[in-house]
């Protein structure tokens, strides 16, 4: 489908065309920008680098149940994962590369019925990273682009006044499709405009790694003394993990109420000393240093000797939002040069 | 629709009984679907796991500790540890809990016919061997000699005492049976497993060892073994860690790149070697 344009006046009508989907776009409250259902087209607040907290707990929430149970009934109940047709307005190309990546990990072998049926039913529709990215973000340096396609359905580039509008999935078709009485055919000026932009904000990436052979020299630093010292101040917050796109760590837990129960599973982090703990009493990764190790190499080895990608989209929300300044590109840094 | 892996069997106990004493004490459970449906899609290879757990309390994974050739029951041995151990030792005969599975690959049993097999066990880790051996035992000619090794702190603390006593017996295999410290009317072995083994001293030849149990045991058994002359290709072991999903998906139970639960328990010690967190 050739590039379409949608003039930001028609911004307002072109959500509520499709508010006959579940339809998501960033809000803002306070200094925290998260995806959230919208009523009104005017909730939606566009004018972000990015999300405090990413879209995946869209198809990837918090807390979910997995079944429900009764009492002296020995039959479970199976929640029902639909939330129906959605569509996520205004996301970040990293975001929604980072549900691409994850999605690899939950169709591995057993397909994981939650994640994947909500995935299914989602249309990412990305805004590209025309205004310089932030300060901290290293997307080019782990395989995307500020204004990468990789997951998403439909590509909007913000040229000013109006939105470059690019069809990159079947998916996207059907939404392009609902906004088809908005949308008018883009000119060249338009494609080379967005072209222009692209170009620069790739240029406008200050912060780059080298990530050839860190699949294989991280094993090589096992014992290496920079894992102490890049977690000696760790607080163990979870932060890092909890924000980060990619990651995909999970707990599962039961909880009763009366006579009524369910199996729920919620975000979990590697970060945690819980995460490893046997029932034993012994633990695996006993302190921050295993527990850093383990979330460095997960994302740059492990993950990557599995299913081809870094599970790091270069977001750096871990950056941005550590308590304690622990930045992932210092420590990469340090491996790179160990 | 596709089968959701989340949602467990309900099972019932048609037998069970305590294999040791005290406070970390042992019990066994014998059981079968509560569906009999299940049956026919149900099968498992020595060595899969399975989650076990109650709804309300919660799920773990444990070895199936019966072989494929036993039909219509599977058995779990499990050790009282924790929250769902606890509350899987108060379940006795004609309750139900639920389990899902089988996870995991499995030992490759079939590619040992022919060979003589020796199992090096240590406490609760003989209920991975469990399987392994009782294949071995219904499918007899097809293997070469088997030899059992297996010890514990104590005779008390002894797993499946009533089933080595019977294999003695039927003279299915020779058991070689071990206590930490001298206690009165032992007549067998006193030490610690891994000198027991280099006591037995089976020879390396056209033989594949197995050995389950605490890790320090393992670490000692899988040295005495390359003294005896094993290749790292000649040994499969199991590893074990907290697991939320069994499917590969939560997460936590990787050693290196491997996750246990899926590209384990089982493995060979020339996979695991190298791996430095297979050892922490």
């Amino acid at each position: 489908m050739a590039e379409k344009i949608l003039i930001k006046e028609r911004l307002g009508d072109a959500l509520g065309e499709l508010s006959k989907f579940r339809l998501l776009a960033p809000t803002k409250s306070d200094e925290v920008v998260l995806f959230k259902q919208i009523d009104d087209p005017a909730e939606a607040y566009l004018d972000y680098l990015n999300s405090t907290v990413p879209p995946k707990r869209v198809v990837f929430p918090q807390t979910e149940t997995l079944f429900k149970f009764r009492a002296g009934e020995p039959d479970l109940e199976e929640k029902d994962p639909s939330e129906g047709e959605t569509v996520i307005w205004g996301l970040r190309p990293c975001d929604a590369r980072a549900m691409a990546i994850v999605e690899k990990l939950f169709n591995w072998d057993y397909e994981d019925p939650y994640y994947l049926k909500r995935r299914e039913e989602t249309t990412l529709v990305g805004l590209a990273c025309s205004s310089i990215p932030s300060v901290n973000c290293f997307c080019t340096s782990v395989g995307g682009h500020p204004f990468g396609t990789e997951g998403l359905d439909v590509l909007l580039t913000d040229l000013g006044d109006k939105y470059l509008v690019e069809v990159v999935s079947d998916k996207g078709a059907k939404v392009a499709e609902a906004l088809s009485g908005l949308l008018a055919d883009a000119a060249g000026a338009d494609k080379e405009a967005a072209a222009k932009l692209s170009t620069e904000a790739e240029k406008g990436i200050s912060r780059t790694i080298g990530t050839e052979g860190l699949q294989e020299k991280l094993l090589n630093l096992w014992e290496n003394p920079l894992w102490k010292k890049v977690s000696a101040a760790c607080l163990g917050c979870g932060v890092c993990t909890y924000l980060c796109p990619t990651c995909h760590c999970f707990d599962i837990q039961d909880e009763v109420e009366e006579d009524e129960g369910r199996r729920a599973r919620m975000w979990d982090s590697c970060m945690f000393c819980e995460y490893t703990l046997h029932g034993s009493g012994h633990n695996p990764r006993p302190t921050r240093r295993e527990r850093t190790r383990n979330r460095i190499n997960h994302k740059y080895s492990y993950f990557p000797s599995k299913f081809g990608d870094i599970a790091c989209v270069g977001c750096a929300r871990c950056i941005n939002l550590c308590p304690v300044n622990i930045d992932i590109l210092d420590i990469l840094q340090q491996v790179v040069e160990a | 629709m596709m089968k959701n892996p989340y949602i467990p069997y309900r099972v019932n106990i048609i037998d069970t009984w305590f294999e040791t004493p005290g406070d970390r004490c042992i019990k066994t459970f014998k059981v079968t679907f509560a569906d009999e449906k299940v049956w026919e899609t149900w099968s498992h290879r020595p060595g899969q796991c399975a989650m076990v757990g109650m709804p309300g309390v919660g799920e773990s994974m444990f070895c199936i500790s019966s072989s494929p050739t036993e039909k219509e029951y599977l058995r779990f041995s499990i050790m009282r540890v924790g929250k769902v151990t606890q509350a899987m030792h108060t379940l006795e005969q004609g309750e139900s809990f639920y389990i899902r599975g089988p996870y995991g690959n499995a030992f490759p049993v079939d590619d040992w016919k022919g060979k003589d097999i020796v199992t090096v066990g240590g406490g609760i880790g003989q209920a991975p061997l469990r399987p392994v051996i009782q294949y071995i035992r219904d499918n007899r000619g097809d293997f070469g000699d088997l030899k059992l090794i297996y010890g514990a702190r104590t005779s008390a603390d002894h797993c499946f005492k009533d089933e080595f006593a019977e294999i003695n017996q039927k003279g299915d295999c020779a058991c070689h049976l071990s206590v930490d410290v001298e206690e009165e009317d032992w007549p067998h072995y006193v030490g610690f497993v891994p000198a027991l083994l280099m006591d037995v001293a089976p020879s390396p030849d056209n033989t594949i060892a197995v050995t389950c149990g605490p890790p320090v045991m393992i670490g000692f058994v899988l040295k005495n073994l390359m003294e005896l002359g094993f290749a790292p290709t000649q040994i499969y072991t199991t590893l074990e860690n907290r697991m939320k999903c069994a499917i590969g998906k939560c997460g936590r139970c990787n050693v290196g790149n491997l996750y246990v639960c899926k590209d384990g328990p089982v493995f060979r010690y020339d996979q695991i070697k190298d791996v430095a967190e297979s050892t922490a």
